[in-house]
């Protein structure tokens, strides 16, 4: 590779829009949060600027760290069934005729018109007892009463999952659009099945994006707070569920944004974890 | 290698075979009986069905219609991954999450093979195209030859009854083609295997084939020997697809005479036609009289039009009256000097005149 050039100031110039927005919009108002979470809290009013660490501490208590955990865990789980889920569907959706899979492609994405509160309400009628899919399950005499299934955990993955769906979709459309049919047709003349050249072909090509996949659905999941308050128990609470009670309900600012910051640093760290193992397994295959 | 080039498995025998894609004719029908251990190749413009006859045989198409046999097995309703067949294809296809000795041991790991049995073919395989030692690179560390190489090495790991290439050399430059042509050419002279290339490069079917099938709007236009198919080209596309011709418009009397612009011309064979015929001429075989008015048979006048010097050829436009100019060529050491505007005959000796059409 020869030299290369030094960017000119006109090159600057074209990055110093998204970098003011990136400033404006990201940067200070994460800045005003760090700073609001060692702020002193009023019993009964607001806050007032000050610096203690009351709000931190408080965050270490096992019951925050075990919803922490919690977190982790159950948006784990929403990005393992998204990625089992859309990657087969995208990638036969990408194998189809032009016309079914545009068509197919739109009614997914159709799903993201829809709001978080819309989603949650939805699922909980749907898993309710009085009105919900367990009606039909009787009406077709499979069981004798209607059941609720909601709330609990389940419901929960279940939503966390299904908002997640159609984004999930987006980021493994692209690659597997590009995918060389002939790819497959190759491992096919070698004498793989078509179930082998998934597994032994595709997969392998697309890991880089399954994984991007698995964690924008990880770090999506985990920003949502409707989901978990509507169709789940306060044992199937998400920290995020805490951090919208704490600054809505409870009107506790600094401790909602001390909980905020820690949950944004843990789900980089889980972003980081996963980034090593995925370069590490690579080197080794 | 454990073939041998006695061994007589790969003959291919293709019957009645149709494909429609939503209604469009790919191919129209198409019977062929191609003998093992030969190389084959299926010539013709891009959209005439060599391809996808290709594909069908390889069990990647159905066809709409037929039957396709190998070795008298009825594969028609086999899926690909049980056909015993190797393939290169246009864009390679090379696996880019493995290296080079992964993707040429590919086949015998989907079969189970252990791994030191692998390791040693791969070896092997890897020497057969001039790539020892490079089994740990990575595909995209390989130049477009190489990657070619690998390709072909892949195909053929699994010793299969038939070795499809379908344009596997239309990626690279002109010179490295034709190094490619040749050595794929010895490579199944070696190993004795049942190959069909798919090309729209008339010189690297004659490069490499024993057979030639000339394909044309789904249907085949002519099966033969390349210098065969090249000398006596049975239509006027074969006569003008492959190199270059010039078709004289005639009549014939039914004496073995034809008449081509009020000039008598004598033809080699079918000398007892009669009414509108077609002659190809090719253009090293015409001759440049620098003489006007020459009253022989076989000979037109006409005027020269544009003389260009290849350096390894020489050629001449004239023009006969007829619908397109005639090109004469030849070597520069037996060219005469010409000028454009300058009066001249041309003579298309007998032998040469070859009757494509009735």
């Amino acid at each position: 590779m020869s030299e290369r050039e030094r960017p000119s100031a006109r090159t600057y110039g074209v990055l110093a829009l998204p970098v003011a927005m990136l400033v404006i919009f990201f940067l200070i108002p994460f800045g005003i949060m760090v700073a609001t979470s060692f702020y002193h809290r009023i019993e009964g009013a607001f806050y007032e600027p000050a610096f203690e660490l009351a709000n931190w501490q408080r965050l270490f208590q096992p019951v925050f760290l075990e919803r922490a955990l919690f977190s982790i865990w159950i948006c784990m789980l929403a990005g393992l069934v998204c990625i089992t889920v859309a990657f087969p569907f995208t990638y036969f959706l990408t194998r189809m005729r032009r016309r079914a899979h545009l068509a197919l492609l739109i009614v997914v994405l159709s799903a993201l018109s829809l709001s978080e509160v819309i989603v949650a309400f939805t699922w909980y009628i749907l898993l309710g007892r009085s009105s919900g899919v367990s009606n039909i399950f009787v009406w077709l005499g499979l069981f004798s009463e209607p059941v609720a299934y909601q709330p609990s955990f389940a419901a929960v993955l279940l939503g966390l999952s299904y908002i997640a769906f159609p984004f999930c979709v987006l980021t493994l459309y692209p690659q597997l659009t590009r995918l060389d049919p002939e790819i497959t047709e190759a491992a096919q003349t070698l004498g793989a099945s078509p179930w082998r050249t998934f597994w032994t072909v595709v997969v392998p090509i697309a890991r880089p994006i399954i994984i991007a996949g698995f964690l924008l659905v990880f770090v999506f999941t985990l920003g949502s707070y409707l989901i978990a308050d509507f169709l789940g128990r306060p044992e199937h609470w998400t920290l995020s569920v805490f951090i919208a009670n704490q600054a809505s309900a409870q009107a506790n600012v600094p401790f909602a944004s001390a909980m905020a910051i820690f949950l944004t640093l843990l789900s980089l760290v889980v972003v980081a974890i996963v980034g090593v193992i995925e370069s590490r397994t690579r080197r080794l295959a | 290698m454990s073939r041998s080039s006695v061994d007589v498995r790969g003959g291919l025998r293709l019957e009645g075979l149709v494909k429609r894609f939503d209604g469009v004719l790919a191919v129209a029908g198409v019977d062929l009986e191609l003998p093992p251990g030969k190389l084959i190749s299926f010539l013709g413009p891009s959209g005439c069905g060599k391809t996808t006859m290709l594909r069908m045989i390889a069990g990647l198409e159905r066809p709409t219609e037929g039957r396709v046999f190998l070795d008298d097995d009825d594969i028609t309703d086999r899926p690909a991954y049980t056909r015993d067949i190797g393939m290169v294809f246009q864009s390679l296809a090379l696996f880019p999450h493995l290296n080079v000795a992964g993707n040429v041991g590919y086949g015998l790991r989907i079969r189970g093979a252990e791994k030191d049995r692998i390791a040693a073919r791969v070896d092997e395989l890897l020497k057969l195209v001039s790539l020892e030692g490079m089994g740990d690179r990575r595909i995209q560390q390989l130049s477009g030859g190489q990657r070619q190489r690998v390709a072909t090495a892949r195909a053929l790991a699994l010793e299969p009854r038939l070795f499809l290439l379908d344009e596997p050399l239309s990626a690279l430059d002109a010179n490295l083609r034709e190094q490619l042509q040749v050595e794929l050419r010895l490579l199944q002279q070696q190993l004795g295997i049942t190959t069909i290339i798919v090309t729209h490069d008339q010189r690297e079917a004659m490069t490499m084939s024993d057979l030639v099938v000339v394909m044309n709007e789904g249907r085949i236009e002519q099966v033969g020997a390349p210098l065969e198919v090249y000398r006596r080209p049975g239509s006027p596309f074969v006569a003008g697809f492959i190199g270059r011709t010039n078709l004289l418009r005639g009549e014939a009397a039914g004496d073995g005479g034809v008449t081509v612009s009020g000039r008598p011309f004598d033809v080699a064979g079918e000398a007892d036609r009669t009414g509108e015929v077609t002659i190809s001429v090719r253009p090293e075989a015409a001759q440049l009289v620098v003489e006007e008015g020459v009253a022989e048979r076989n000979v037109l006048p006409g005027t020269v039009v544009f003389v260009r010097d290849l350096g390894e050829l020489f050629e001449c436009f004239v023009d006969c009256g007829l619908e397109e100019h005639v090109i004469v060529a030849g070597s520069p050491r037996d060219w005469i000097p010409v000028r454009q505007g300058a009066k001249v005959s041309v003579r298309f000796p007998a032998e040469a005149c070859v009757v494509v059409v009735p």
